[in-house]
């Protein structure tokens, strides 16, 4: 039996489509950002849906537009931002794993709330580990077919698995997506550890900071989200350099913070608030231009004990079979 | 050395709030002792100029226990034991290659010649590695050299652009946006994520410039 398959061709590639697994760790001292799903939590439930490891490879579709057309008998599931799907015409649902048959044409519409899904599919899309990881960071030109996002025309291959179980997740453990795409929907709140510079920030700073609403920014990517609000500056002029943790919140000179994601640079010598944890920013990249964000605090062993939590809460879920 | 909390599975340690070699050098040993220590419970350390940053597997470990080892690993630093590595990069000076060599030169009061022969005259060290990957900072230049960023950023650096920063000079890996000054082409490849070992410098490492001609330059594989 073949290991691997050609299991799809793009016919619509969408303005931004990614593939990623669960990130490149390790190599972030020779300046490579970590990549991987920026929202982590559909990413996982995709996988799990398709029967794979929870670091296999998806594909992470930003507002959708895609268009794929299968070249071989398989199982998909596509979580995260709500989106009219389709297989052939026929409208599937999400959080759930469909059969796909040679010849299909499998539709992503564009999204209405939330701005990320996951495709993943049954064995995970075969890419080249580089640097131990399929993750692409567009701006380190690494990982996917070629350091890109996918292109019309392309083929993605699958790894062969034999087709397992139809499954569902259950409506109460779909994590809840708040923002929509067209901004204006419902305020998020982004707990922060503390740390880095926060004691160097005036105290009405860190008070402003804790009791204003921001607003994302158009300058939203892999990256980091840019916010606008009150300016809640430093006053620190240069640091030296030094490492960037995910979900790291820095303030440049002009008092606007910017919550730094998966593709950030590694070093950075602004002054930074502490850091956003991870159940958070997940929530956070799906919200576009002109959402509205808070931030309230969280200590660091409350930080620690929510991804043991967060781990064990959905390693104990199971998922509903559709079928046997 | 200060230990503090930045994330939910990181922690810095601060050994100092200005870069010395001295310094870097706690930073380079306290990592490497670290890697021993901790084994698989590390996800990434990133060393930089003054500070190390420590990202751990938190289904393995936490952050008071991270504490504990960065204290013991900074202290179980042996002077005696420093690792000195140096790298030749051949640089191809000149105005043809790297543009600004001019404007430094006669913003110096010297000549480009002159400039060439000075940047060759220091061993510099790998303070940080980042902006990019394999992007090495090194210094620090002779004081005649140091010239600020430009004021706006070129949309295009070629691979290997040998440049200036304030006291600081690089190799840029890679094509990219850049705000340094351009004094010439250097042809070794310095980051490969295709090889297992993707870079042949790492921080702490020392680095000497020598300068190559244009037959050189291209028979090393450079790209004009």
């Amino acid at each position: 039996m073949l290991k691997v398959l050609p299991g799809f061709k793009i016919i619509q590639a969408g303005p931004q489509s990614v593939l990623q697994d669960d990130g490149r760790f390790g190599y972030q001292r020779l300046g490579f950002a970590n990549g991987g799903p920026l929202d982590a939590e559909s990413y996982y439930w995709a996988q799990r849906l398709c029967g794979n490891n929870t670091t296999a490879t998806a594909i992470e579709i930003l507002l959708g537009g895609v268009v794929l057309e299968a070249l071989a008998d398989t199982v998909i599931a596509i979580t995260g931002a709500e989106m009219p799907v389709t297989i052939n015409g026929e409208r599937i649902s999400l959080w759930q794993s469909h059969r796909i048959n040679t010849g299909d044409k499998l539709e992503v519409g564009f999204t209405s709330v939330g701005l990320r899904s996951y495709l993943a599919v049954s064995g995970g899309f075969n890419v080249p580990d580089i640097l131990g990881s399929s993750a692409t960071v567009i701006r380190d030109e690494i990982g996917g077919l070629d350091g890109k996002a996918l292109q019309v025309g392309q083929l993605l291959n699958i790894n062969n698995q034999l087709s397992h179980k139809i499954l569902m997740l259950a409506k109460s453990s779909r994590p809840k997506i708040k923002a929509s795409s067209a901004g204006g929907a419902a305020e998020i709140e982004l707990r922060l550890l503390p740390g880095y510079q926060f004691e160097r920030f005036p105290e009405e700073k860190r008070q402003l900071f804790f009791s204003s609403t921001f607003r994302v920014s158009n300058r939203c990517d892999r990256m980091g989200y840019c916010l606008n609000g009150p300016d809640v500056s430093s006053g620190v002029s240069s640091l030296l350099s030094e490492g960037i943790c995910h979900g790291a919140v820095q303030v440049p000179p002009d008092g606007q913070p910017i919550v730094l994601l998966n593709d950030r640079q590694t070093i950075g010598g602004y002054p930074k608030l502490g850091s956003v944890v991870s159940c958070d920013t997940g929530k956070l990249a799906q919200c576009g231009p002109g959402s509205r964000i808070r931030f309230s605090k969280i200590s660091v062993r409350q930080a620690h004990s929510e991804i043991l939590l967060a781990s064990e809460r959905r390693e104990r879920t199971l998922l509903i079979s559709l079928n046997s | 050395m200060r230990v503090e909390d930045t994330g939910e599975n990181s922690v810095i340690a601060w050994f100092a709030d200005k870069a010395s070699v001295e310094v870097n050098e706690s930073v380079v040993a306290t990592c490497r002792n670290l890697e021993q220590s901790m084994g698989d419970t590390i996800i990434d350390l990133v060393p930089s100029y003054a500070s190390l940053l420590v990202v751990f597997d938190p289904f393995k470990t936490h952050h008071a226990e991270v504490h504990e080892w960065l204290s013991a690993a900074f202290e179980s630093i042996n002077p005696t034991e420093t690792i000195t590595k140096v790298i030749e990069l051949p640089v191809l000076y000149g105005e043809a290659y790297g543009p600004d060599i001019k404007r430094i030169a006669d913003n110096a009061g010297i000549t480009e010649f002159q400039v060439a022969q000075l940047h060759q005259s220091i061993e510099y060290r790998v303070y940080a590695i980042g902006f990019a990957p394999g992007f090495a900072y090194l210094g620090e230049i002779d004081l005649k050299l140091a010239t600020p960023r430009l004021e706006i950023p070129r949309q295009n650096v070629p691979k290997g652009a040998v440049a200036i920063a304030d006291r600081q000079t690089a190799v840029y890996p890679s094509e990219s946006p850049g705000g340094w000054n351009l004094i010439g082409l250097c042809p070794t490849r310095l980051i490969d994520p295709t090889e297992k070992l993707p870079m042949p410098i790492a921080v702490g490492d020392w680095v000497r410039f020598i300068e190559i001609d244009e037959a050189q330059y291209l028979n090393l594989g450079g790209e004009l």
